[in-house]
């Protein structure tokens, strides 16, 4: 019984499952520390639109995914340097939501289908799908890489960087479009509603338990790794929606280490 | 269904119990959401949608008025955003998104359940996108309580709570409590987003709350007149997304008509960028000092 969830029709889904937390991960770590969040729960519901686009003229759902998340994220870069505040950003989302909520209307998907586009469906990525889900994966690490010490830099001194001539408004684009390619990936598997969970929960109990940047990077990937992990396990058991688990999990975690923080320091000043 | 997309628009009582509800949500989420755009508290507007829908689909699952789901889970969703820390700037978006990461877990978890126990179909998009068309008759009593409760409190918060949000150092030297009026404001605005939420579904109801407002800002700089301009961006969204909604079923070959929480949700949009627009316009022609630190929407209060 424990070991049918490492059945052969669950393979993709234990490698589509690590490679999109292992990214949901180090990504995450990234918007918490650019305080992005809301731009991070704003695109993977663009690529819900463009999933439910897709379906709608039949197109491959990971073209749509990707297309309309990079769609997002260049509408909000866009804006968000001009406007820089909330509000375009949430005006974005409500329309993408509502987009994707007309597509749905048109097509004729069953509810089911709705419902792991949304909240997420572990058989959702197919052995066909793996080989760019990969490729795609690695191309976010790369650029994630390529990016570490400018995006580092003017995360955490914005002003200095600018200031030292790192062009901060190219990186804040093609951070985004990382996100963008990022949440697309991580649309199938957990749903476009609890993409931003993953990208939140793990890397803000990360930040909170460990001060070095690099460390908390490799702990958030770890998080991740282990909510997803764990979640997948649960979803298979239970029978229940992944999304349940990952949103959970997440919340879990961060409140772990919320009191972890609190005692911590009372236990050092006592 | 298809009586409802049949000629004779005020004749149908569905539609005219739809153009009366959206009315009041209309007007109750502009006069919140003006509040709410001025306290750049965007998201945690809209992450309160998204507890609301848990709330939501749990009272669909359970059997209770969906109303109750919507509007008890807000208040408690608000609860808790405040106890995390919502009042802390720093890391007041990672406990909006923690809350709302959690709450989206619930509405998946009580969506499935409805949609695999069998008795309701369709539940999933009834929650998130709404439809307005759907409404009982009997919920606009509650509506009609519940809206006015939010306008007293605004009301009896209204001087303190301006002041709050332009100025927290000033407020708190004024005597005003701060954490207390923002404690109630955003118990205040849970209860309005579970409103809205009937209208155009949860997670769209951010569409309501944030758009008319922000687009009345843009054009008029003196709060009452922002008000009074956001309720009527407010309403005629609504009102013409109803009535585009109604009409698409003749315009698309299939037959299928658009969502009226889409067409909403498009005016609210259009309205956005034409007030962007004629922002820009105005800005040119008079050219005012720049006096803008990035948050040019949030100042000018004369």
């Amino acid at each position: 019984m424990a070991l049918e969830v490492f059945a052969s029709f669950m393979t993709n889904a234990w490698l589509s499952g690590t490679i999109v937390a292992a990214l949901a991960g180090a990504v995450g770590f990234f918007v918490v520390l650019r305080g992005a969040s809301f731009a991070a729960h704003a695109i993977p519901n663009g690529a819900f639109a463009g999933a439910a686009g897709a379906n709608l003229i039949g197109w491959n759902p990971l073209v749509g995914l990707v297309s309309f998340a990079v769609l997002a994220a260049l509408g909000l870069g866009a804006t968000r340097r001009r406007l820089r505040n909330d509000v375009a950003t949430a005006l974005f989302l409500v329309m993408m939501l509502a987009l994707g909520a007309a597509f749905l209307s048109l097509s004729s998907l069953y509810e089911g289908a709705v419902n792991a586009l949304l909240f997420g469906e572990i058989l959702g990525v197919s052995s066909s799908e793996i080989l760019p889900v990969v490729l795609l994966s690695i191309a976010c690490a790369l650029a994630l890489a390529a990016l570490y010490r400018p995006l580092m830099f003017t995360s955490v001194a914005p002003d200095l960087a600018e200031a030292r001539g790192v062009n901060s408004t190219f990186v804040e684009v093609v951070f985004l479009l990382v996100v963008a390619l990022s949440a697309a990936l991580t649309v199938p598997v957990v749903g476009a509603l609890l993409t931003f969970s993953l990208m939140i929960g793990p890397p803000a109990a990360a930040g909170l338990m460990v001060t070095r940047p690099n460390r908390g990077l490799v702990l958030s990937i770890v998080l991740a790794l282990l909510t997803t992990w764990f979640s997948i396990a649960c979803s298979y058991t239970f029978n229940l929606p992944i999304g349940f688990f990952v949103g959970s999990i997440s919340a879990l975690l961060y409140l772990i280490a919320r009191f972890w923080v609190a005692r911590r320091s009372s236990l050092s000043t006592a | 269904m298809h009586w409802i997309f049949e000629p004779g628009l005020l004749a149908n009582s569905s539609v005219r119990t739809a153009l009366f509800i959206g009315l009041i949500v209309a007007v109750v989420s502009s006069c919140v959401g003006i509040f709410t755009v001025m306290r750049a508290q965007s998201f945690a507007g809209h992450a309160l949608t998204d507890v609301a829908a848990a709330g939501g689909a749990g009272a669909f699952y359970a059997g209770f008025a969906p109303l109750l789901g919507f509007v008890g889970a807000g208040v408690l969703g608000a609860g808790a955003m405040d106890a995390i820390g919502v009042q802390r700037v720093k890391g007041r978006d990672i406990a909006t998104g923690v809350v709302l990461g959690a709450s989206t877990g619930l509405a998946a978890l009580f969506l499935y359940l409805s949609a695999t126990s069998g008795t309701a179909t369709g539940s999933t998009q009834l929650i998130l996108f709404g439809s307005i068309f759907t409404v009982q008759a009997s919920t606009v009593p509650e509506v009609i309580g519940l809206s006015a409760m939010v306008l007293v409190a605004l009301g009896v918060l209204a001087r303190p709570l301006l002041l709050s949000s332009i100025s927290p150092e000033l407020a708190a030297a004024r005597g005003v409590r701060v954490h207390v009026v923002s404690l109630i404001f955003i118990v205040v605005l849970a209860v309005s987003v579970g409103l809205s939420a009937i209208v155009i579904g949860s997670i769209l109801s951010t569409a309501l709350l944030i758009g008319p407002p922000a687009s009345a800002l843009k054009v008029v700089h003196r709060f009452v007149n922002a008000l009074a301009l956001s309720g009527v961006f407010g309403v005629s969204a609504t009102w013409m997304g109803i009535i585009f909604s109604y009409d698409s079923f003749y315009w698309l070959p299939s037959h299928r008509g658009l969502p009226v929480s889409f067409c909403v949700v498009a005016v609210v949009v259009v309205q956005f960028a034409l007030a962007s627009a004629v922002r820009r316009f105005v800005r040119r022609r008079i050219t005012v000092p720049p006096i803008e630190h990035g948050r040019d929407d949030q100042i000018g209060w004369h």
